[in-house]
Parts: structure tokens; C-alpha cells; sequence
């Protein structure tokens, strides 16, 4: 036990910054209209429900979970497209990696087209590609997968929207409070910045946090470009002493 | 570096999206129908066959400010167990209860289905126990960041009266848009509509 005494709320996940996210109701993006709640949010702080949460296991992971290029293939194929490693760091907002959470992901084949019944876009389906995927992060809190580059895909919105080339990924932390999705975009592509989804955000450092970066030195050579892409969770005050209990 | 507090940021949230089935259900015929990768949808099942505690099927409907169905979203549900335990982080039960359940898109009925046991109480950051809940996570398509809720139980009048969360709900006419009603059936089914605005607005949370 250590002698060091906490401010109030041990072990409590830091306020969450409604600055730093997007708002619920961002008229350039329509479907928020009707979906976003006009009253305010009510803070409840955590409680054991909310600092508690899923937890999954080496078991759940398949083979080939983390290999989109292979994990729908029919007959040994492989998905068409621009081969690419995606890797990166979980970490919590002290800078700690998270370790052993569960990170999912799922995406268009290379010619922005989704596996979805409801999908409309005329570009073909790649019979080789499902395009999700999942993985546990390792005890240093990295995470990686591998598949192809996405396409840019046209949706209503406002007439004839693009969304540029993104991955969505799901990501669990150890509490339920700490449960984030989002989307990672693509070091320099310039579709980024006409797009009214990533405009929900109002800080471009806070959109620059959603976009990989190209990792030349990690490459595989003849194979596959390497992109990095670390994603942060909330963190716990626990943590906020060197040398203290684990937290996460 | 002295006085040192700086922070990492917190990745922005962004949309789940309509296509969310692809990533949370990918097995789910009616929308993504992508088999063969995952055996089964996370999520799925929330108890095993020896789980103990009353069976209880809960029932979701999530409605817009149009009154239009979400049925594109996904919704997670995070419990105790019927004894009042959460799964503490790495467990595993032997008797196949998660806690965790997820459905992304509805059935056929527009409505979010999950078969589970009626959670215990757990102790509240008062010193009493809370009252019986499900922890509800939604996205969706228009919802920028996920939105938390939860779920309790109609026929606990008393363990509701006193639960610490409903009672920070100024407004005692809002509290009922957190209690889900009975509505018969073996197991019981639990109902509860979910409005994302209009005069209904469910209470989310900031946790």
C-alpha cells in the first residue's frame, strides 16, 4: 500500500472533454438531426457498473482475425488492393498502453465499396474480401492487422458527398466508460478535409489525431505499406502517481 | 519537465455509421451476411446454459426524433450477474456468463433482442446498493459519439426508488424513460423504448 494520499475519486476515469469530440448535432452531417439528444447529457460520475467492463480472451481471437487479405478468401484467393500493415498503440490518456483489450475494425473493399445489403454505390464487390476484422492488443497495449486500402465512397448527404478512404475501429479499454468508436484516416489525403463527418470534429489537431501516418521504415519490402495509427482512451486518476497500484 | 500534468488527448469519437453490422455482426444475414470470418457475432450470448438467476428476455426499440425506427444501430448491454457481480477484468465464469451483449441492427420487428438473467443489486457510490440495471451503449448512424443509458426494471419499485443514478434525475417525470416494463411472457419480457429526442428524450449520461 502506499502512504501517498489521492485526491478525491480514486480510480476514477478523467472527465471526458465534450470539447475534443464531436458534438451530437452537426447540421453538415443531416442524419444527426433526428439522432442527436437535445437535452443534456447527465454526469453521473462512474460507478461500479461504469468502471467495470467486457473482457475477452486469447480464445476468441481466430487465425486469421487480424488478416483482412485472407479472412474471407475463397479457395486460397486474396483480397484485391493496396497491401497494407496497419499497426499502432492503445493507450490511456497518462500516456500507459492498455493491454489485452479488444480492438475491432471493419472498412470498404478498394473500390470503397461495403458488404452491406443496404449498400448502393455501383462499384463492385470483391468476392475475396468480408472487410472486418479484429485483434487483442499485446502487453505493451500494440495492436496490428493487415489488409488493403480502402476506397473513397460517394453517399447522399448533401447530393454527392465523398467519404475519403477510412478504417471504422472499436475499441473496449477495461471499463465499460472507456468504450470508443471512431475512424482512421489516411496521412495526406486531401478528401479529408471536405468531408462533413470528420468536420463534426471542431479542433483540426483533434481530426489530426484520426490520421495515420505513413511508416516508410516499416514497409514490408515487395509486400505491403505499413501505417501507424495509435488511438487513446480515457484514463484513470489511479495512475496519475508514478510507481502507484494498477489502475487500468 | 516541472509541474508536468500533461495529458494525452482522447481519440475523438466518430460515427459508427450505417454500415456498422459489417464490424459488430458481420454474421447477421439481413445486412452484412459476411460468414466464415468470425464463428460467431460478439456478443451473441450474455449467459450460458448453467448460468444461474431468473431468464429474462429484454426488448429494445430505439426511435429517432421522427418517430422513425434506428434500426441501423447497434446497441451494447453491460450487467451484473444475478448475484450482483460484474466479471472482473480477464475473468472467465465456468458457467458461460459474459455480461456483455450486442446487437448492431434490429430483427425484423425493429427491435434490439436480448436473452440474459435479471441483474442483482450492486453497491452504489452512496453505500447502497443500486438498483437492478443493464449499462446501455448506442451508435449509430448519426450519432457521433456513443451514447450511454441505462436499463431498469419496472417491477422494482423500491429498489428504483432509492437507486442512486435515477435519483440524480432532477426531474422525476424523466425517470421513467430509464424502466422497462413488464410484458409477460416466459421468460419475462422486459420493454423499453428508447427515444433519442422529442417529448419522450430518453436520459443519457455523461459517465
Amino acid at each position: 500500500m502506499s502512504d501517498v494520499i489521492l485526491p478525491g475519486g480514486e480510480g476514477r476515469l478523467f472527465q471526458r472533454d465534450r470539447d475534443w469530440h464531436p458534438p451530437g448535432f452537426t447540421p453538415q452531417y443531416k442524419s444527426t438531426f433526428f439522432r442527436s439528444p437535445k437535452h443534456p447529457l447527465l454526469a453521473i460520475g462512474q460507478t461500479a457498473s461504469e468502471l467495470s467492463g467486457p473482457t475477452f480472451g486469447h480464445s476468441l481471437i481466430g487465425p486469421l482475425d487480424n488478416d483482412l487479405i485472407r479472412n474471407y478468401a475463397q479457395d486460397g484467393g486474396e483480397a484485391m488492393g493496396q497491401r497494407m500493415f496497419v499497426y499502432g498503440q492503445v493507450l490511456d490518456e497518462n500516456a500507459r498502453p492498455v493491454p489485452k483489450t479488444l480492438v475491432e475494425f471493419w472498412q470498404a473493399n478498394a473500390a470503397g465499396r461495403y458488404r452491406h445489403k443496404r449498400e448502393g454505390y455501383t462499384a463492385p464487390l470483391d468476392p475475396n474480401f468480408g472487410g472486418c476484422g479484429r485483434c487483442l492488443t499485446d502487453e505493451n497495449g500494440f495492436y496490428s492487422f493487415r489488409t488493403i486500402k480502402p476506397g473513397a465512397y460517394p453517399w447522399p448527404n448533401n447530393g454527392n458527398d465523398w467519404r475519403p478512404a477510412h478504417i471504422h475501429f472499436s475499441i473496449f479499454g477495461h471499463s465499460f466508460a472507456q468504450r470508443l468508436i471512431s475512424q482512421m484516416y489516411f496521412e495526406g489525403d486531401p478528401m479529408i478535409w471536405q468531408c462533413p463527418i470528420v468536420g463534426t470534429i471542431p479542433d483540426k489537431s483533434a481530426i489530426d489525431q484520426l490520421i495515420a501516418r505513413l511508416d516508410r521504415e516499416n514497409t514490408t519490402p515487395m509486400d505491403a505499406l505499413a501505417y501507424r495509427f495509435d488511438i487513446v482512451l480515457r484514463g484513470r486518476r489511479s495512475t496519475m502517481f508514478e510507481n502507484k497500484m494498477e489502475g487500468n | 519537465m516541472l509541474h508536468k500534468t500533461q495529458k494525452l488527448k482522447e481519440t475523438p469519437s466518430q460515427t459508427a455509421g450505417p454500415y456498422v453490422a459489417i464490424g459488430m455482426a458481420p454474421n447477421v444475414a439481413r445486412f452484412a451476411d459476411i460468414k466464415g470470418v468470425f464463428p460467431e457475432d460478439l456478443g451473441t450470448h450474455v449467459i450460458g446454459p448453467d448460468t444461474p438467476g431468473e431468464r429474462i428476455t429484454v426488448v429494445i426499440r430505439l426511435i429517432d426524433g421522427d418517430g422513425v425506427p434506428a434500426s441501423d444501430a447497434m446497441i451494447e448491454t453491460w450487467q451484473a450477474d444475478a448475484s450482483g457481480k460484474y466479471v472482473a477484468f480477464g475473468e472467465t465464469r465456468a458457467d458461460g456468463f459474459t455480461g456483455f451483449g450486442r446487437r448492431a441492427m434490429t430483427d425484423e420487428r425493429n427491435e434490439f433482442v436480448i436473452e440474459t438473467v435479471k441483474p442483482g443489486r450492486v453497491p452504489g457510490p452512496d453505500g447502497r446498493p443500486m438498483a437492478p440495471h443493464l449499462l446501455l451503449w448506442i451508435v449509430a448512424r448519426g450519432i457521433n459519439i456513443g451514447l450511454q443509458s441505462r436499463l431498469y426494471f419496472e417491477d422494482e419499485p423500491h429498489a428504483n426508488a432509492e437507486d442512486f443514478v435515477l435519483n440524480k434525475i432532477l426531474n422525476p417525470a424523466r425517470r421513467p424513460t430509464l424502466i422497462a416494463r413488464k410484458d409477460g411472457g416466459s421468460p419475462t419480457r422486459y420493454v423499453l423504448d428508447i427515444h433519442l429526442q422529442g417529448p419522450h428524450e430518453t436520459v443519457f449520461f455523461d459517465v
